[in-house]
């Protein structure tokens, strides 16, 4: 049994502790927030330790691996903390602010060999894997163009006040949303390299932007679009979509249907000419333990699966983090 | 429960196959009368209750259903809650903002009941007070079975806080007189959970369908699960977000002993039709 602490309660603090408090091969022993009114909770209806300070958590509970969901601008302090002490580390996205800590970070981990993933979970969808999977076999031919979008009702009114709406902590559309847009072209398409003609717009925030649009090009030349805004109430929920152009046709996909048009047939692949549409239920293995969307448990299970096997090499490491960190970086000078 | 529930997922956007139809969805359904004309389809087809989730639109439907002698006979099931709202608030506000803002009255008052219960940091009276504001739209509506949504039943299973599932049943049952309902995604898991905290044979929905979607642990272990005859099922996902022709999927779970009742949502009359009589046909066909 691995053993497991928590650092933040918050939206996504909870759902990984549901996740691993359910987990076969985990032994879940301890959390840690810094409010007592959500501690408190935790320490009347479950069976977990708990802690505020999350160094005596660590150094008290004997833990193989930490899981973090602590607001961004913690993240940098708490990691080193926690590869100082030999854990295998689980970080929520956006890996941190400064985009030099993230390398910093990366090889300090690779260094010690220890497992290192930050929550992209995206990248665990069966969706966004079958295009991947179609990229690979060369289905669109040469590549001309992309587009990354996210939208979803976030930020709809002009009040709200939590870390995630105030400048400098990690907060705002860019980092709470772009970042995933971003890390899903990285997986799908290349690392992404510069950008261009970025505005970060403010709607309803008075500190951070609500919506993100810019030109982006990748390292190997593509180059493409992103377009993201959290104030869209059209959405019921954050809907990330990508659309990918080539010679030979073209993919739109998101986390329910990926939709491939083909200019002529592809045998090999068994894709007829014209549409065809591939739908989340043929694409999707099912999990042990479901909460909100596959991808969240299967995340986890891979984190689980490469601490168990000694794997470092891992689907969503601090290493391919910190190409998004740095793009963050680039937006805000080039919105500038 | 009757063996044929008529769902709401098409009426407010959500379709796990594909979020383009959702938006179309979204788009017909604009108007509460288009709701209101399929719900009386559903009911000229012999289908009288709507479980529906508590999502804002839903307490016009209820007015619309208090007190009129042609809905005397309809059944509404509310499922609670409806978690995008909360989960937005939460992000937007915080956990004391969205407490704040769903359970009623001044919170930080202690001549209130739900401020008394946060100073007292009593969580389980704090889950009473936001049922209880879940609840408020349906007040004068027939609400025999009242559910707790997958998301809040399956977080309460993983982080092990039965307590809650249990405040929800007894609050439930004391206040509304009503039978409480779990929604999961985990059938196994809570049905050992719930015997374990003192709760036999309680009223569940589950996803059951014949690709497994959805199913934790594989169709197998759901198989089993439901021969024991554990509780009282219903069964949700059916067509496995569409991927399962309507046929093929009623006939799949008429075969299984032990589904009491089917749950499904259709926007058209020719749909409604077509399942309730695949379902009424096959049903004679393996109960008799």
């Amino acid at each position: 049994m691995i053993r497991i602490g928590i650092i933040g309660l918050g939206k996504m603090g909870i759902s990984h502790c549901a996740i691993l408090g359910a987990h076969p091969d985990v032994n879940l022993v301890a959390v840690c927030d810094s409010s007592s009114f959500v501690i408190d909770a935790f320490k009347k209806h479950t069976r977990f330790q708990c802690f505020t300070d999350y160094r005596k958590m660590i150094t008290e509970m004997g833990l193989h691996a930490i899981v973090i969901a602590s607001p961004t601008k913690f993240h940098t302090e708490m990691v080193h903390f926690a590869l100082d002490n030999s854990l295998h580390v689980f970080c929520e996205k956006p890996f941190v602010l400064k985009a030099e800590d993230a390398e910093i970070l990366a090889e300090k981990a690779e260094k010690k060999k220890l497992v290192n993933q930050v929550g992209y979970h995206n990248r665990f969808l069966g969706t966004f894997n079958e295009v991947k999977i179609l990229l690979q076999m060369n289905a669109l031919g040469e590549l001309y163009h992309f587009n990354g979008e996210s939208y979803g009702p976030v930020v709809l009114r002009e009040k709200g006040n939590t870390w995630r709406s105030q400048k400098g902590q990690g907060g705002g559309c860019l980092y709470d949303y772009a970042s995933h847009t971003i890390d899903l072209i990285h997986f799908l398409l290349d690392k992404p390299k510069d950008v261009s003609g970025t505005q970060l717009k403010h709607i309803f925030s008075n500190d951070v932007e609500d919506a993100v649009y810019s030109s982006i090009t990748l390292q190997n030349g593509l180059s493409g679009q992103l377009s993201v805004n959290w104030s869209d109430e059209t959405h019921r929920k954050m809907n990330t979509q990508i659309t990918i152009l080539g010679k030979k046709g073209k993919i739109i996909a998101d986390a329910t249907e990926v939709k491939i048009f083909l200019k002529e047939s592809n045998e090999l692949l068994g894709l007829s000419k014209g549409w065809t549409v591939k739908y989340l239920t043929e694409l999707t293995a099912n999990v042990d333990y479901y909460l909100r969307g596959e991808e969240y448990s299967a995340q986890i299970d891979h984190f689980i699966k490469c601490i168990k096997h000694s794997e470092t090499n891992n689907k969503s490491s601090f290493r391919s983090a910190s190409y998004t960190d740095q793009l963050i970086s680039k937006l805000i000078t080039d919105s500038k | 429960m009757e063996r044929v529930l008529f769902g709401d997922n098409q009426f407010f956007g959500v379709n796990h196959s594909s979020d383009e139809k959702a938006r179309a969805q979204t788009m017909r359904f604009q108007q509460d009368d288009a709701i209101m004309a399929v719900l009386d389809s559903a009911i000229e087809e012999g289908i009288n209750t709507f479980m529906c989730t508590t999502h804002d639109r839903v307490g016009e439907i209820c007015n619309r259903i208090r007190g009129n002698e042609k809905y005397k006979d309809f059944k509404v099931y509310p499922c609670m809650p409806y978690a995008h709202k909360y989960a937005n608030a939460v992000t937007e506000l915080g956990y004391l903002g969205t407490i704040k803002q769903f359970v009623p009255g001044n919170i930080f008052s202690t001549f209130a009941k739900g401020g008394l219960a946060f100073m007292k940091k009593d969580f389980s009276e704090l889950a009473k007070l936001m049922i209880d504001a879940e609840m408020k739209m349906f007040h004068g509506v027939n609400t025999p079975v009242i559910w707790v949504q997958n998301v809040i039943t399956d977080l309460l299973l993983g982080l092990g806080m039965t307590d809650f599932l249990v405040t929800f049943y007894k609050h439930i049952k004391e206040k509304y007189h009503a039978e409480p309902g779990f929604i999961t995604m985990n059938l196994p898991l809570l049905l050992d959970t719930l015997e374990k905290a003192g709760i036999e044979n309680p009223t569940v929905c589950a996803s059951i369908n014949k690709i497994g979607f959805r199913m934790s642990g594989g169709i197998k272990k759901y198989e089993e699960v439901i021969a024991q005859k554990r509780c009282r099922l219903v069964a949700m996902q059916v067509l496995a977000a569409g991927a399962l022709a309507p046929k093929e999927a009623f006939e799949y779970v008429c075969s299984l002993d032990g589904v009491e009742s089917i749950l499904f949502g259709a926007s058209s009359r020719s749909n409604i039709h077509q399942s309730k009589s695949i379902i009424d046909r096959c049903s004679i066909l393996v109960h008799g």
